[in-house]
């Protein structure tokens, strides 16, 4: 029986700190571009398509559907070892963007591409110093699915 | 934009050398290059007081390695390129050279790599994630995705799009080895069969152990220089008629996985070169995986997308078939230091030039060399060659 992973906090920068806010509001954060109407993510300061900086953030369905997954049985680093297996997934969001995530909740024999799915957070522990470090003001939570 | 065409059939490549270990713990990097590059210039003829222009990029190789490697060497060139875009880091190393020699701002290119990555332990396939380092890669690392499982999550696609079989893939690895067994430098060369790779263990379903490359130690090195210069030295020389160099990423939109930056940076050689797919007698592809092959051939243009499958069956792939892939065996039973673009060139040239008896391809006229850099399934680069017998 796979370990429950032990998630590892993220680094936020100027640009991906609103994503990681919003997940610490169990919120998925995307952007869209005001001027071009791009949906974009992974997040930028400026849309990667038309370079504008009018960027806004939404909060997402947090529904999609798997695009790709596979069952990893081998990761040799301590985060990872224990945890195995493990099902790693491109889910790819009903507003367009396909994320890295891992699908949970089901036995992973049962994942299947165009599964529907549904985001949930897993909340990491608080440590304002740390997290200040990180330039993270807000807790944070990592994103990650389970079937719809 | 139509790319230049101009330096096609104009820079050889004229000397080449593959270390002969997989296995050198008494040995560092630096010296494996030296010694790659002794053997490299005496193919030719040539020796280090003709060098001006060095290319090097290696995984413990820090930014400024090649100025580091060219103390080592005793060198100063006059043109440097420490360009890491992975594993086809090599091959994208010829294109430069290829520019910069037919600009004038060199007169003969060395590429060296060296690696000792079996030696040193390094878990390149399966240990990573965890603690994000940076930004960026806070996208990724917390869902511990391993070398092995973004290839996976390509060939879950490629099977589900196109129901391409695991038995497909293991064709792949089985031709290889069979290869690698011609080869008395390649680190496997005990025969295996599809039912082999099958129950091998899975290490990122749908990827057995025996679908992923080994680890070795290695090392290689190319010397490129004008066509006209290399008619005078010591081996037949090897014409670059075209080249090219690409990018493939998670673009904005739904990106399609199974599209691979093989395809830009072929068109972008095919087109240079005036060549067709036709023309090509024997390929050297990045062969990191079974899959990484598979996909490079169709994004090659050698087969439709999602005929891949259907390619690699009933000895296509293999010595005496339509395209033989890898004769020496490939990253998969021969050769795999961490970055194996190098060792394609290599082969290539080496079966251009008749030098590979045992596993020769008769006749071979015309070579298509294909690198991949950094892993599939995220960003990551191609490099493509055309290589003729001058």
């Amino acid at each position: 029986m796979a370990a429950e992973i032990s998630y590892s906090k993220p680094v936020a920068d100027w640009e991906t700190r609103a994503f990681w806010e919003g997940c610490g509001r169990h919120e998925l954060v995307l952007q869209r571009c005001r001027d071009c109407q791009t949906v974009q993510f992974r997040p930028r300061a400026i849309c990667a398509k038309c370079l504008s900086s009018e960027i806004e953030h939404f909060v997402a369905s947090g529904r999609g559907s798997v695009y790709t997954f596979t069952i990893t049985h081998q990761n040799n680093v301590p985060a990872f070892r224990d945890a195995c297996p493990y099902v790693l997934a491109y889910v790819e969001l009903e507003e367009g963007p396909q994320l890295m995530t891992h699908v949970v909740g089901c036995d992973p024999q049962d994942v299947k591409i165009g599964m529907p799915v549904r985001v949930e957070f897993v909340d990491l522990e608080r440590d304002p110093a740390r997290d200040a470090a990180r330039g993270i003001d807000a807790g944070t939570a990592i994103p990650r699915f389970r079937p719809a | 934009m139509t790319l230049s065409r101009d330096l096609s059939g104009k820079i050889a490549l004229a000397g080449v050398y593959e270390h002969p270990t997989r296995w050198a713990p008494d040995k560092t990097e630096s010296q494996i290059m030296a010694e790659c590059a002794r053997g490299a210039l005496d193919d030719c003829g040539l020796s280090l007081d003709d060098v001006d222009g060095l290319f090097s990029a290696g995984m413990a190789m820090g930014p400024m390695g090649v100025v580091s490697l060219a103390e080592y060497l005793d060198l100063k060139p006059n043109y440097i390129d420490g360009t890491n875009i992975g594993g086809s880091s090599f091959v994208a190393h010829v294109n430069h050279a290829a520019a910069a020699i037919h600009a004038g701002l060199c007169e003969v290119g060395l590429i060296l790599y060296g690696s000792t990555a079996a030696s040193n332990a390094l878990a390149i396939g399966t240990g990573m994630g965890g603690a994000a380092r940076d930004a960026a890669g806070s996208f990724v690392s917390p869902y511990g995705m391993t070398t092995v499982g973004s290839y996976a999550l390509v060939a879950q696609r490629h099977m589900h799009e196109y129901g391409t079989t695991s038995e497909q893939l293991a064709e792949i690895a089985v031709t290889m080895r069979r290869h690698a067994s011609l080869n008395p430098h390649a680190k496997m060369r005990k025969p295996i069969t599809i039912d082999d790779v099958l129950e091998s263990r899975v290490i990122s379903d749908p990827l057995h152990l025996l679908d992923c490359c080994i680890i070795s130690d290695g090392g290689g090195a190319l010397v490129v220089t004008s066509a006209e210069r290399a008619r005078d030295l010591a081996k037949p020389a090897v014409l670059i008629q075209g080249c090219g160099e690409a990018v493939c990423h998670r673009e904005i939109g739904s990106p399609d996985l199974l599209t691979i930056a093989a395809r830009q940076s072929a068109d972008n050689a095919f087109a240079m070169s005036g060549m067709s797919r036709d023309d090509i007698d024997l390929c050297t592809v990045y062969d990191s995986f079974t899959i990484t092959a598979l996909v490079t051939l169709e994004n090659l243009g050698f087969c439709k997308p999602g005929e891949g499958g259907a390619f690699v069956e009933g000895g296509r792939i293999g010595l005496g078939g339509a395209l033989p892939v890898n004769p020496d065996g490939g990253g998969l039973s021969s050769n795999h230091p961490g970055m194996r673009g190098i060792f394609l060139v290599i082969e290539a040239v080496r079966q251009l030039r008749a030098e590979c008896a045992g596993r020769q391809v008769e006749g071979a006229q015309v070579a298509c060399v294909h690198g991949t850099g950094g892993t599939l399934g995220v960003a990551h680069s191609g490099a493509t060659l055309i290589l003729s017998k001058a």
